[in-house]
């Protein structure tokens, strides 16, 4: 679901987004290169779509189907045996999954995150099954000894109409799999009218495992003679073990080692943190055994880290002309001639992913060959860069993925299954699985990262936006994978920062520097977080400087319908598709407005202490739209009875999964939106676990969240991503209903203090 | 020291100030209850305990020895936890799925005191599971179906 580039795309791709790129050769003549690649083809390693490595039938009539993208609840296992159980012609009721293991040459990239899944993969999957299909058919054409334009499959038989004759695919199976699969341009794919369930859904495949108590998740694995390990890592990012003493820690019966794991000089990548680690016979004596040890820390230079001091800091550097990404017209000029001016400044801070379930992964070594189970959202860099770790070939590591207690882009970081193979080989090959407590993981997480938005706009005599200057000031993801840029990666910018599709005649975004003292990740939607925080309401506090209702003012801002080319935007990036394919298009921005202000009863009267927020945000090439409607008491208290969101995402797999991921990134939101926070001090996080970091309940979650989803029928028309674009929209639109009920205006994250009387 | 999981008696060897969290998923196997936060603050690691619902990351196991212990793996055999697993399923709560045991088993024992729970019942029984995905509103609704489901019962 989460996250955009990954590492190895940032490598691959930092400086050769684009067009066309012309090299000199040695020979002095300049060629063009390959043309760029977008979609799954510019992902690494791919798409497959061979059916023999996706899809097993057994001769019950089972049929298996392998899913290669990892589940963390965006229902990537239901949907993409539902995608081949369609074109396959299967009886949905024998479709199972199975987990693939890492093996990119065999299924095509399996990074699962920048909400891609069914977005690069509809195509192939549905060719995969197509292929099985038309093998299915020959293979029974052929035992009947009847042209293959005569057979027809239907619902898991495949039928000769003229015969009457039928077989079931369980008895075609060994037969098909031995014939040639048919060449991609022969495949018959289904009409849209044909499907059965591409567009309808069905229950989740892992739904009995789950309320049963079965699904296994990377915590659960239990290996013969597995160890049991919690480490104790530098409480300071950069910092280092000085000296440790373990003996307390070696005198609990069950502690059966203690181990230094050391830390990485330079940027952080996805390697361990500097640390002691205790192997015991359980995890309760491990973590005993944890608080038994005494270690001295050299906390290195991180320890100046301050959330106060450094929030002062960019707010500095937002206060002054930064580095420039976009630039139309002239916003100085028009600021000047502006018959009114509008400024502020919005904060957001840092956030923690915290999955239910915390990082954790288990690794054993048996001849040189090591093999993990880890619930990772990457699992060929897991694979890579533990090879790389414990010095042995790529191919002696095989990485099970298990389920995900929740991804959100923290599993995109295989720094915790790396710890648990160096423990592994520490320990002669044994099983080891680490855990991580919640406070591990609160204290360490890659951090969403915080910001400074300041925001300028100049508007004419009759209302209309004139100017715009955008500051965004934030620490970089970029600064895991290289020494500190100081600057929001293009593609962080094109999250809402640079690709503003607005009709306004000039503007100005700006990035001045800001430098990373954490580790700074991937978080769901990532820099659309703040970006559309800021945009959506600063387009809110125009509309009531001007004394215009918002949604008019919104749509005016949008301008007409029209499709735009993210590179004239200064996006060159557009979420790795192709700008042809995946051009910006206002009207259905306009779109997804129009719906949800219209179910959402906009305009319509509401009592005192009573207000509707609105916010829109185009991102992972989908499109969303939230009114959320808030009632203020006179003690304060904030309480959400109500969220619509409409959302555009061309066309549908499974829309009961679509309307859950909307759900939940409703709940997220907000949870985000009212009480997200992490602090530092003294280079240090302060928050231990979720009676300080907290996080949304049910009681304090809406009772009434209404998806109303913009059905598009056209399959040729590409697909959106689903898992993050929900969230952007909703922090905004709550600080616009915060401001309608009581005119307070939200300019910094969460609400939590902000609103009390007291 | 014996436990009583699931109608079943267990022998079980760890030091008496062991929670009966890692006892269930390290000793025994039984890791359908969750680790969730260690200090009883996001229900994920909820059992019953003699039919109440309590965290097991925080009780020691000196403290239920001799009582009914019932986890994510035994609640289908009361009818109260068969309809509440009914329920999630035809209303597809999950998302990730891992908060889910603990919630199931905040709701069992919920319907069990209150059959037919309020929306403010609901707030206070279920407020102490964290659901990072956010299934709340389907939560909410699947409580409402199977307490239709067991009307009749208690």
């Amino acid at each position: 679901m989460n996250a955009m580039l990954n590492r190895r795309d940032f490598l691959v791709k930092a400086g050769a987004l684009g067009a066309f790129v012309l090299v000199a050769t040695s020979s002095g003549i300049v060629k063009a290169e390959e043309a760029p690649k977008y979609g799954a083809d510019g992902m690494p390693h791919g798409w497959r779509d061979d059916p023999l490595a996706f899809i097993a039938i057994a001769e019950d009539g089972t049929v298996t189907v392998v899913c290669h993208r990892s589940e963390m609840g965006q229902g990537v296992r239901t949907g993409m045996p539902l995608i081949v159980a369609d074109e396959l012609e299967a009886d949905w009721s024998k479709v199972r999954v199975k987990q693939a293991e890492s093996n990119e040459e065999k299924y095509g990239n399996q990074d699962t995150d920048g909400s891609r899944s069914t977005r690069h993969f509809f195509d192939p999957m549905r060719r995969c099954a197509a292929s099985a299909r038309t093998m299915l058919e020959l293979a029974a054409a052929k035992s009947w000894g009847v042209p293959a334009s005569e057979v027809q499959a239907v619902n898991h038989e495949v039928v000769h109409a003229k015969s009457g004759r039928k077989a079931s695919y369980g008895s075609l199976a060994k037969a098909a799999a031995k014939l040639p699969v048919p060449s991609r341009e022969s495949l018959k794919l289904k009409s849209p009218a044909q499907f059965k369930y591409i567009g309808k859904g069905a229950h989740l495949l892992d739904g009995p495992d789950i309320v049963e108590g079965r699904a296994q998740y990377g915590i659960d694995t239990r290996l013969d003679g597995m160890l049991y390990a919690v480490i104790a890592r530098s409480p300071v990012f950069g910092g280092k073990v000085a000296r440790y003493d373990a003996a307390e820690a070696l005198a609990i019966a069950g502690v059966v080692k203690v181990v230094e794991i050391p830390g990485t000089p330079g940027p952080a990548g996805f390697n361990p943190l500097s640390g002691v680690a205790v192997i015991a016979t359980d995890t309760w004596i491990a973590l005993k055994g944890r608080k038994a040890l005494k270690i001295e820390w050299e906390d290195g230079p991180n320890v100046t880290y301050d959330s106060k001091e450094y929030r002062a800091q960019m707010e500095q550097a937002a206060r002054q002309p930064g580095q420039v990404s976009r630039d139309v017209g002239d916003v100085d000029k028009a600021l000047a001639s502006a018959s009114r001016k509008f400024e502020a400044e919005y904060y957001l801070p840092h956030i923690a992913h915290a999955t239910m379930e915390a990082p954790a992964a288990a690794a054993r070594i048996v001849n040189g060959r090591c093999e993990v189970w880890a619930p990772t959202q990457a699992p060929h860099v897991t694979r890579e860069d533990i090879a790389k770790r414990l010095g042995i070939p790529f191919e002696r590591v095989t990485v099970n993925v298990t389920l995900l207690g929740g991804g959100f882009g923290r599993k995109s970081k295989p720094d915790f299954a790396l710890e648990a193979a160096i423990l592994s080989q520490q320990m002669d090959g044994k099983p080891v699985k680490v855990t991580w407590t919640r406070e591990d993981d609160l204290h360490h997480d890659y951090f969403h990262t915080v910001s400074v938005e300041h925001l300028q706009a100049g508007v004419d005599a009759n209302g209309k936006v004139t100017a715009w200057l955008h500051r965004s000031v934030a620490p970089t993801i970029g600064s895991i994978f290289e020494p500190d840029p100081g600057h929001e990666a293009n593609w962080e910018q094109a999250m809402g920062l640079v690709n503003l599709p607005y009709d306004i005649p000039n503007m100005r975004m700006e990035n001045p520097e800001a430098r990373a003292h954490t580790r700074i990740g991937w978080f769901r939607s990532v820099s659309n977080v703040p970006h559309a925080f800021a945009v959506q309401s600063f387009v809110a506090e125009l509309a009531a400087g001007v004394g215009r209702d918002h949604r008019d003012f919104l749509l005016d801002l949008i301008g007409p319908a029209r499709k735009i080319d993210p590179s004239s935007m200064k996006d060159d990036w557009n979420q790795g598709e192709s700008p042809q394919r995946y051009p910006v298009d206002t009207g259905r921005l306009r779109r997804v407005i129009e719906v949800v202000t219209k179910e959402a009863d906009w305009g319509a009267k509401l009592p005192k202490g009573q207000g509707r927020g609105l916010a829109a945000h185009y991102s992972f090439v989908s499109y969303a739209a939230a009114v959320v409607q808030v009632s203020i008491g006179s003690n304060g208290e904030l309480v959400i009875p109500r969220v619509d969101i409409a959302f555009d995402c061309g066309p549908q797999v499974n829309p009961d999964r679509i309307r859950s991921q909307l759900e939940g990134a409703v709940v997220m939101g907000l949870s985000l939106a009212t009480l997200g926070e992490i602090t530092f001090a003294k280079g240090r996080v302060q928050q231990d676990n979720f009676h300080q970091y907290q996080v949304t309940r049910i009681d304090s979650a809406p009772r009434d969240i209404r998806v109303h989803l913009v059905p598009q029928t056209d399959y040729s028309m590409p697909l959106g991503g689903v898992g993050e674009p929900g969230l952007p929209p909703i922090a905004p639109a709550l600080a616009n209903a915060i401001f309608a009920a009581t005119g307070i205006r939200i300019r910094q994250l969460p609400t939590r203090l902000q609103l009390a009387t007291t | 020291m014996q436990l009583d999981i699931n109608g079943k008696t267990v022998q079980v060897n760890a030091t008496e100030d062991t929670p009966l969290l890692w006892v269930l998923r390290d000793h025994l196997g039984l890791t359908g209850t969750k680790f969730g936060c260690g200090m009883a603050v996001c229900g994920a690691c909820t059992v019953h305990v003699d039919g109440k619902a309590v965290r097991a990351c925080v009780i020691p196991i000196s403290v239920v020895a001799g009582k009914k212990i019932t986890t994510i793996e035994g609640v289908a055999a009361s009818k109260t936890g068969k309809a509440v697993q009914d329920a999630w399923l035809s209303l597809d709560v999950p998302q990730c799925g891992y908060c889910q045991a603990g919630q199931i088993m905040s709701a069992a024992a919920l319907l069990q005191s209150v059959p037919k729970p309020s929306d403010a019942d609901i707030d206070a029984a279920m407020s102490g599971n964290i659901c990072r995905c956010g299934t709340y509103p389907r939560i909410r609704a699947a409580i409402r179906q199977a307490a239709g489901g067991t009307g009749e019962k208690s």
